[in-house]
């Protein structure tokens, strides 16, 4: 960690601190506060003293999600390929592969959540920041799919800056097949929440992330069709305090509820059992 | 953004043609026959045109399809159709004029047109913020979509815009609700629906009113996710320099062959020589003929089996190994 180099002065960490090996210690990207990363953990990374939602990874939010041991992943095999031959795609690829695993930008899993079956894709912002090209939007079409035959209710979590630019408009594609996929779902009355991480922006934003039976979103996630800089480059102006999050997007009417990670679990199951007819979870009494 | 001034490959045709209307002036004004020479030096125009046009590079058709001679939807609803009346707002916040909408007739039959609408000039493009909507241009389409299903008449949409507005009452009236329903309706909507794109179709805000049976192209129009400017700004940090423009233009394979070869549109619709724009009347033909052939053939689709194709069909859509 920065603090350790030997150009800089220690902060004076307390006595107890340096007998610790240094990577143990982790930072709070919003107030800096700095704890064990053990901690962090354990708290979902949601920071305990000022309940940041640090980002995450896919595989976190199927352990958040779903019930232990009940899963298994989906179409692991599929594989981004460079359909239009795009400058330096295919060693982009290869890193991102290197730094986030083989899934692309988005894991698809089958299990339980609740007690329930459910389809649940989790996007991975690590790959390439969670950019939509055709493998993500044919993991979904077949999430879906998967959902549409067995009645199993379809639980997207997203986190994305937007369409692949690196397929082109294959890329922008993706918006109407995966769309169309959940018009199919509504038809049957297949229940499907959308859960909004930070960021959600572009060509997520404007197709399967806004389309959810229920919509819900982390605090303080950034939601939004462009993204705050092109916003401020195209008005000229700096944007409002707290544009775009997802506390903002309740207040204007975009979402159902704005959801505290430790809550996501309850919350969806909540909502999926009124939407499938099912009985309350046990532990629910009338008041 | 759109240009007024003569494209700089444009500029022998513009040269040429000045010398033929001076020509012509002198004659008129000395009431002295020119035809044998201007007949030699049009038909040299013409060959100028088409050679130009021939080997126009991407970048170059970015310009043309972004030219603000070429014609735009209300010009195509005023050439190619009849009976036009056009339908505003979106009955929940506001009226958006950078889509325009309505009834009118192709051939006779009655059919709901919509497309994205650009201007001319700095008054017409500040009215229609140069063809790029809020959320409520798109539920006006939504609401014209709905409206059309329910009396069983198809839907000819246009495709002209550099993109959906990237604004503060955009967002926060949910520009992204707007577009994701948009294509959700459309893959679901029961009458036919054929997407023309006759100039730039810009990323998620053309697809919006993209979704359809079938998607026609004219010859110089581009389709692309992401402008050239703001893919090379992020590939080379440079999105100014013609090159960069011109490298990313290539690599995001956004012209009308680059995009049948991709299985994305059905067809491209050849413009006149010289492009859309030196011939408004023979564009709107062209454009005019490919709708009427393309609606008969759909009209043989019963309204269950249309959305199955269509939804087959973009499922289809995208390219991975496994
Ligand atoms: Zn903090």
């Amino acid at each position: 960690m920065a603090w350790f180099r030997k150009e800089r002065k220690p902060r004076q960490p307390r006595r107890e601190k340096l007998e610790i090996p240094a990577d143990a210690w982790e930072k709070c990207e919003a107030c800096g506060h700095t704890d064990l990363r053990e901690k962090f953990v354990r708290n979902l990374n949601v920071c305990p003293q000022c309940d940041y939602h640090r980002r995450i990874r896919a595989a976190d939010y199927v352990n958040i999600l779903i019930d232990e041991n009940s899963w298994e992943e989906l179409d692991v095999d599929l594989k981004s390929v460079d359909p239009l031959g795009f400058p330096e795609y295919p060693q982009r690829l290869k890193k991102a592969i290197a730094n986030a695993g083989d899934g692309d930008a988005i894991m698809s899993v089958a299990g339980t959540l609740g007690g329930m079956p459910v389809s649940l894709g989790v996007m991975d912002f690590a790959f390439m920041g969670g950019s939509m090209g055709s493998v993500v939007g044919e993991k979904i079409a077949r999430l879906g799919q998967r959902s549409l035959e067995r009645k199993y209710p379809l639980v997207i979590v997203c986190a994305s800056g937007g369409a692949r630019m690196q397929e082109g408009v294959l890329s922008l594609m993706q918006m109407a097949k995966t769309s169309a996929l959940l018009a199919q779902l509504a038809e049957r009355r297949v229940p499907y929440v959308s859960i909004l991480t930070n960021p959600t922006t572009g060509g997520v934003s404007a197709s399967f992330a806004m389309l959810g039976d229920a919509i819900l979103a982390e605090p303080g996630a950034v939601i939004g069709f462009a993204g705050p800089r092109v916003i401020k480059q195209t008005i000229g102006q700096d944007l409002p305090e707290g544009f775009q999050t997802a506390e903002f997007l309740l207040d204007r009417g975009m979402l159902d509820a704005v959801v505290h990670r430790r809550d996501l679990k309850s919350t969806v199951g909540q909502l999926l059992r009124h939407m499938s007819g099912q009985p309350a979870a046990s532990g629910w009494t009338s008041p | 953004m759109a240009s007024s001034t003569t494209m700089e490959f444009e500029k022998p045709i513009a040269e040429l043609e000045r010398q033929i209307d001076e020509l012509k002036k002198t004659a008129g004004k000395r009431q002295l026959s020119v035809s044998d020479e201007i007949a030699p030096l049009e038909r040299k125009l013409d060959a100028l045109r088409a050679e130009v046009y021939k080997n126009l590079t991407p970048l170059q058709r970015v310009q043309v399809a972004r030219n603000n001679k070429r014609p735009f939807t209300l010009d195509y609803i005023q050439l190619a159709f009849t009976d036009f009346i056009e339908l505003h707002g979106d009955r929940l916040y506001a009226e958006d004029a950078a889509i325009v909408g309505g009834w009118a007739r192709l051939d006779g039959e009655t059919v709901m047109v919509i497309g994205h609408q650009r201007g001319r000039d700095t008054k017409e493009n500040l009215k229609r913020n140069f063809g790029m909507p809020h959320p409520e241009g798109y539920r006006k389409a939504l609401r014209l979509m709905k409206l059309a299903e329910k009396f069983h008449v198809p839907v000819l949409t246009f495709i002209d815009t550099p993109g959906a507005w990237a604004g503060l009452g955009a967002e926060e009236r949910g520009q992204s609700e707007a577009i994701a329903r948009n294509l959700f309706e459309m893959s679901r909507l029961e009458v036919p629906i054929i997407a023309t794109v006759i100039g730039e179709g810009g990323s998620g805000g053309a697809l919006a009113l993209g979704v359809a049976d079938r998607v026609l192209m004219l010859e110089n129009a581009v389709y692309s996710v992401i402008t050239v400017e703001g893919c090379a700004a992020i590939l080379w940090k440079d999105g100014k320099s013609p090159e960069m423009k011109e490298r990313a233009a290539s690599a995001l394979r956004i012209t009308a062959q680059d995009l049948l070869e991709l299985g994305v549109i059905d067809e491209i619709i050849p413009e006149p020589v010289g492009g859309a724009h030196s011939n408004r009347e023979a564009a709107a033909q062209a454009v005019h003929e490919a709708l009427v052939r393309t609606l008969d053939d759909l009209r043989r689709y019963k309204p269950d089996k249309l959305v199955r194709r269509r939804r087959e069909k973009y499922l289809a859509m995208g390219q991975f190994a496994e």
